[in-house]
């Protein structure tokens, strides 16, 4: 505890769920006000582009199924970041994930012999093993080899990107796009239904909010999701309690890299119908996504606010880039100002600040302020 | 051939210069007990910032010196959010990283396709220059006070703080320092070896820089070996696409990092010779 002044600082442990909206909200409004800068360098003035910005998303009907529409990605992708981030694997990889499963998941719309009845399906599944595939090889790498997670799933990431790449310029081009580095468009049977007249794929959508159930479930009730918890506390504390770290990072791994692969198969088979120029096909959601999940603060049902959001941001993008003529880069500036913001706002969740005027009684002893346990990266390592 | 062979060394140890210059620079602040994973975003603002200012002055001398200012910019962020604030070190890097790439690229634009009419005069000068520099940094790190106390508040921040040093001033200057070499480094990119600014220019050579501290183990020496082995192998990538695909050429870095990470690599626990207190912010009175 400590006085200054009037005003008494203590620790808690346990913040309120207000308390924590609350300051989230704060770090989003210090980012946008952070990011007028750029706005007022571009000759437009921060608070009209503001104006715009939330007329042209969250009042305007035909932007909001967009907003969903990008919601979907951010949430498959997140909730498998949370896990990750739960069990202390810092996986920076989605990104590579998404573009793994949309590749596994074209294989099968394209080139597999599966009957079309079963091509949905299969896609799926197929988009969850590719997925899982590449967040398993850098989990196996960690647990094994000790190699930096950070780094093999950023390596990832730009090996599925130049996989994805050379299929399009190469083996997998479409003899019907010509000159263009595309697949063919995946056959009907391929394509995942969309909500009339919006971009929402709402196969998966409902896939990303089940999975999303499903997580906050496994992590509050079953075995795994107690052994993932008592990990994220601490690896010493889960050895002595006979936790296996191997066995809960690799399945963390495989589920969240799974559940990104499913976010690529819904890229390009509710939305592209075809592979094409990484680039395009993900957009940076597998990053976005970092900030879903730490938005979430750990809980897998509130990534589904945060995925919408972040789908706000995206869309933001775009009618930045028609109604204001700014480059959609604003976004990638805005998405690291909230990052900055939101773990710098960190420290401020585990304090409260009470108005005390002094009485007679003699001032308590200073206590050493004491770590707020955000959990550092190297902590437990 | 001869000439072929000559003319890729030549530009493998050009390619290797902002590498290890980045590279040096994380090593110091990863020996302080900081990781940043800036590093990309840092030579990303360095690259530009060079060019810009070295396109308007026609100095590209002026417009590094610019480069190391941006990137330290960049690094005091990080370390007021992780050494002030004591938050995450991975995700406060991953957030400069993304502000990086997004402010060059908001502000580069009116700068995409400009000649550079005087560029960086002597690359080759500039390479050897580098070498001594590694030479200076780890005769530093290992021969000196200085050096020792950079070391030590990485591997036992309490101890060096009972002996009366400033833990978080030494962590501050081993990060902004880190921040003006990966800085020069990016800024030598886009003045020197490839004169010209195109938005994301660095391709991942920060990831890269980080990984080269890590199988380095923290060591500026092995740091330069490394540097120059990927820069040729960079290089190569590009160079070869007159025989092979390019997508599988550029791959290659990428997936040659991985395994030489998993080659060097110690079986279990921790990463070799790894600061003790990396990443774990130092609170005095804490254990």
């Amino acid at each position: 505890m400590m006085r200054i002044g009037p005003l008494e600082v203590e620790r808690r442990p346990d913040p309120p769920v207000t308390w924590v909206l609350g300051v989230s909200l704060l770090a989003i409004l210090a980012a946008m006000a952070a990011s007028g800068v750029i706005f007022w360098s571009h000759g437009v003035a921060p608070l009209r582009a503001y104006g715009v910005i939330i007329r042209g998303t969250l009042f305007n009907v035909r932007a909001l199924p967009e907003v969903v529409r990008f919601a979907i990605p951010l949430l498959l992708a997140g909730v498998g970041l949370v896990l990750a981030f739960r069990a202390l694997f810092w996986n920076i990889g989605a990104e590579g994930q998404i573009l793994a499963g949309a590749t596994a998941a074209t294989w099968v719309a394209l080139f597999s012999p599966v009957p079309d009845p079963l091509k949905l399906p299969a896609m799926f599944l197929a988009g969850f093993l590719g997925g899982a595939a590449w967040g398993f090889l850098p989990a196996l790498l960690k647990l094994r080899l000790a190699v930096n997670e950070v780094i093999s799933t950023l390596m990832m990431n730009y090996i599925a990107l130049y996989l994805v790449s050379w299929l399009v310029h190469g083996p997998w081009k479409g003899p019907q796009m010509r000159g263009f580095a595309f697949t063919d468009e995946f056959p009907p049977a391929a394509q995942i239904p969309l909500l009339a007249g919006t971009r929402i794929h709402w196969v998966t959508l409902l896939l990303g909010i089940l999975l999303a159930g499903a997580v906050a479930f496994m992590l509050a009730r079953t075995r795994l999701g107690f052994e993932i918890r008592v990990q994220g506390e601490s690896l010493d504390a889960a050895r002595y309690a006979g936790i296996d770290p191997t066995r809960t990072t690799l399945l963390v791994m495989l589920f969240g890299g799974g559940a990104a692969g499913l976010a690529g198969v819904g890229e390009v088979g509710g939305i592209h119908h075809r592979l094409l120029d990484p680039n395009q096909i993900s957009l940076g959601l597998g990053y976005a996504a970092i900030i879903v999940a730490w938005l979430a603060r750990g809980s897998p049902l509130a990534a589904v606010l945060t995925a919408l959001f972040l789908g706000v941001v995206f869309t933001s993008g775009d009618v930045m880039k028609v109604a204001l003529q700014m480059p959609a880069r604003v976004t990638d500036v805005f998405n690291g100002l909230i990052l900055f913001w939101l773990i710098g706002s960190e420290r401020a969740l585990y304090y409260r600040v009470r108005w005390v005027p002094r009485r007679e009684a003699p001032a308590p002893l200073p206590v050493p302020d004491a770590g707020a346990g955000s959990g550092g990266p190297g902590d437990g390592e | 051939m001869e000439e072929w062979v000559l003319n890729t060394i030549i530009r493998g140890l050009a390619l290797g210069t902002p590498l290890l210059w980045a590279a040096l620079g994380e090593v110091y602040a990863e020996r302080s007990g900081v990781v940043n994973l800036g590093v990309e975003g840092m030579m990303i603002l360095g690259a530009f910032s060079a060019f810009a200012l070295a396109q308007t002055t026609g100095n590209p001398l002026l417009g590094l010196l610019l480069a190391a200012g941006a990137g330290a910019a960049g690094a005091l962020l990080h370390a007021f959010v992780t050494i002030t604030l004591r938050a995450n070190q991975y995700v406060s890097g991953l957030a400069l990283t993304m502000l990086g790439l997004g402010l060059s690229a908001l502000l580069g634009r009116r700068w995409e396709g400009l000649p550079l009419l005087e560029t960086l005069p002597e690359v080759s000068a500039f390479t050897y220059l580098s070498l001594l520099l590694a030479v200076a940094l780890w005769f530093v790190l290992y021969h000196t006070r200085w050096g020792m106390v950079v070391r030590s508040a990485g591997e036992a921040p309490a101890a060096v703080d009972t002996l009366g040093v400033n833990v978080a001033l030494v962590r501050y200057l081993a990060v902004v320092f880190g921040g003006a070499m990966a800085g020069v480094g990016g800024g030598f990119l886009s003045v020197a070896y490839r004169p010209s600014w195109t938005e994301g220019m660095t391709n991942g050579l920060g990831w890269i820089a980080i990984a080269i501290a890590i199988f380095a183990s923290w060591d500026p020496l092995r740091a330069v070996a490394g540097a120059f082995l990927f820069g040729a192998l960079f290089h190569l990538s590009f160079r070869l696409q007159t025989w092979v695909a390019p997508e599988p050429l550029q791959m290659m870095p990428f997936a040659f990092t991985i395994l030489v990470l998993a080659a060097t690599a110690r079986r279990g626990g921790r990463a070799r010779g790894a600061p003790e207190a990396l990443g774990v912010p130092y609170v005095r009175g804490e254990r």
